[in-house]
């Protein structure tokens, strides 16, 4: 076991490097770069640039720069926002409350929902409920995200008026009640695709399973249906869904960016927008990197996890 | 299950899967959706009065069914009904290219990979995984804000960001088919490696490379939408699905039909895409099982 986790956190760090020099590529050699904002100042002279160039050490070569940016991102220095001088990280651990919160009622409420359709979709194959719940999560997965929440906006805000159509709070009120009344929507928004993709495989795990010897076993000693659906199957079921939260991140991550768009949520996704809209190169870094760290350690959690309760997986 | 497989027994391969493939009746149905909307993309623009780019701003935000104008106009008195034809028309291309080159580029990467293993196929795959770790949506926007943005670039980045995947796919099939008898008979008749990667081994893995294809466009087309929602992507006066949408969220209460219009034609074109790719898999290759 110990071995695995070694091996699979010596693969993690691997990647991360790799990852890191891909966002720090893409950044630094697309056209523009990162002085195209004052450049474009009327009051910035040549030597102002050659200066802020300087100060900023974007004079140096490409791969020194990145060393150093890499050295200093392991301490935890993540550079300054070229917008307002305040620290990378703090700028994002600012705006992460936010898109957790959201992410994470996303996530309850995906989980539960899913589960249930793609459970009960398994056990009566076919039925017109599975049928329908097919369908619906493939018209689910291809509606555009946005696009559902303009859809929520216009029917629960302006047409029935019981919902904010956007932030996280009323100006002026910080009560509870005030924050999960803006939660609401954003958070079924973000959840339907989740809600989609728990239940195809859930249903898909599921229908594994009961077709397995030993449910099979099971029945033949005569232990009660709900007794082999609840003791053999679900338990067994449900291992698998391990993996799938692990690989949901990025998806998660990017409905995430995309709901707090659409209903002005402050979180990391609206920031990274503004940031590019900014041309402000440390913070968009910052959360390219922060996203794919939080991926990477997702799928790393989830796989070591799933080795814990499946030894089948650490020899394999 | 048994039943079905006898009666195709005395069938072709090709006979088999299409009989499979017409009893999914959601995937034949995605087919003739996307038939109509191409149709519809391609020639639609021909039989309407209206440029889809004419500015009129006498008529600005008419109804649906007002006059002539079916869909109702914007909010520059511009057709909706037309914008709807030419932005599906680049919605669709730019769905059906960045396809193309994202198999490409997949089909090249997999089958290097998977052909020769050890560093290179560990070097290619850890790239692929490197690549994957980024949410989508966060590189894509990332890479499109720093490019000017227009129909190449947009058709080139949603490709760039989307090739693993196939890369994935064809790299695992790769790697089972290089041990079959045929690939070391090729082997030994002295065929060159590239051709027996691409003459011998990629036509073997045809059917999930075709399903991987199908289920592309979809990704693409909504990866159009989304990007060119957020201002990234296909820049006005020039239609595309997403970026009628971009304006529509201010309009939302006065003329909610801006809205309606262009999300409804992207779900469609996604949701057919994707019932075409389940459709195809399961007439394909009825072993597999990916959800």
């Amino acid at each position: 076991m110990a071995r695995y986790v070694v091996n699979r956190l010596a693969q993690a760090i691997m990647l991360l490097v790799i990852v890191s020099a891909i966002g720090f590529a893409i950044l630094h050699l697309a056209p523009g770069g990162p002085l195209s904002q004052f450049a474009a100042s009327a009051q910035m002279t040549q030597e102002d640039l050659d200066r802020v160039t300087k100060q900023l050490g974007l004079d140096r070569p490409l791969p020194i720069q990145y060393l150093d940016w890499f050295g200093r991102m392991l301490k935890g220095d993540w550079g300054k926002s070229y917008r307002d001088g305040e620290a990378v990280l703090s700028v994002i651990s600012s705006h992460l409350g936010a898109t957790l919160e959201l992410m994470a009622t996303a996530t309850i409420i995906a989980v539960l929902l899913g589960c249930w359709i793609g459970i009960l979709g398994a056990l009566r194959r076919y039925s017109l409920f599975d049928t329908l719940a097919t369908v619906g999560a493939m018209i689910a997965l291809s509606i555009p995200t946005f696009w559902f929440g303009l859809v929520t906006i216009y029917v629960f805000s302006v047409k029935l008026g019981w919902l904010p159509a956007g932030n996280r709070h009323t100006v002026g009120d910080g009560s509870l009640l005030d924050l999960l009344h803006h939660l609401i929507a954003p958070a079924l928004v973000l959840a339907l695709v989740e809600t989609a993709m728990w239940g195809r495989f859930m249903r898909s795990s599921m229908l594994e399973v009961i077709n397995q010897d030993y449910i099979r076993t099971a029945r033949a000693k005569g232990m009660p249906e709900w007794r082999i659906l609840t003791v053999h199957a679900l338990r067994n079921a449900l291992l698998p869904m391990i993996t799938v939260a692990g690989l949901q991140l990025p998806t998660l991550l990017g409905g995430a960016l995309v709901a707090e768009t659409v209903f002005t949520w402050p979180g990391m996704g609206r920031l990274f927008l503004d940031s590019i809209g900014y041309r402000d190169y440390p913070v968009v870094m910052g959360i390219l990197m922060f996203s794919a760290t939080m991926v990477l350690i997702g799928s790393l959690l989830a796989d070591i996890f799933y080795a814990v309760v499946d030894p089948r997986i650490r020899v394999g | 299950m048994a039943t079905a497989a006898l009666s195709t027994v005395q069938l072709a391969p090709g006979q088999a899967a299409w009989r499979r493939f017409r009893r999914h009746r959601l995937a034949l149905a995605g087919a003739v959706i996307i038939l109509v909307l191409v149709l519809g993309s391609a020639f639609g623009p021909y039989l309407l009065p209206f440029d889809d780019t004419y500015i009129d701003v006498m008529k600005r935000f008419a109804p649906p069914l007002s006059g002539a104008h079916i869909l109702g106009t914007d909010e520059l008195g511009r057709d909706v009904l037309a914008r709807l034809m030419m932005g599906a028309r680049v919605s669709l291309s730019i769905g059906i290219v960045a396809m193309v080159i994202a198999m490409a580029v997949g089909i090249v990467v997999g089958a290097f990979a998977g052909f020769y293993g050890g560093v290179v196929g560990a070097v290619l795959m850890r790239l692929v995984d490197a690549v994957l770790c980024f949410p989508t949506i966060f590189l894509l926007i990332a890479l499109a804000a720093l490019t000017e943005p227009g129909l190449v670039t947009t058709t080139v980045l949603i490709a760039a960001t989307a090739w693993m995947w196939v890369a994935r796919v064809v790299e695992a099939q790769v790697r089972s088919l290089r041990e079959r008898e045929f690939a070391v008979a090729a082997l030994a008749f002295g065929s060159s490696n590239l051709r027996i990667m691409f003459r011998e081994l990629v036509p073997n893995a045809i059917a999930p490379i075709v399903v991987a294809a199908t289920l592309n466009v979809a990704k693409a087309i909504l990866l159009e939408s989304y990007l060119s929602y957020l201002g990234y992507g296909i820049q006005p006066p020039a239609a595309s699905l997403g970026n009628m949408l971009n304006n529509a969220q201010i309009y939302l209460a006065s003329a909610p039909w801006l809205a309606i219009a262009p999300g409804v034609a992207i779900t469609l074109a996604v949701t057919s895409f994707n019932f075409l790719g389940d459709g195809l898999r399961d007439a394909l290759d009825p072993r597999m099982n990916i959800p």
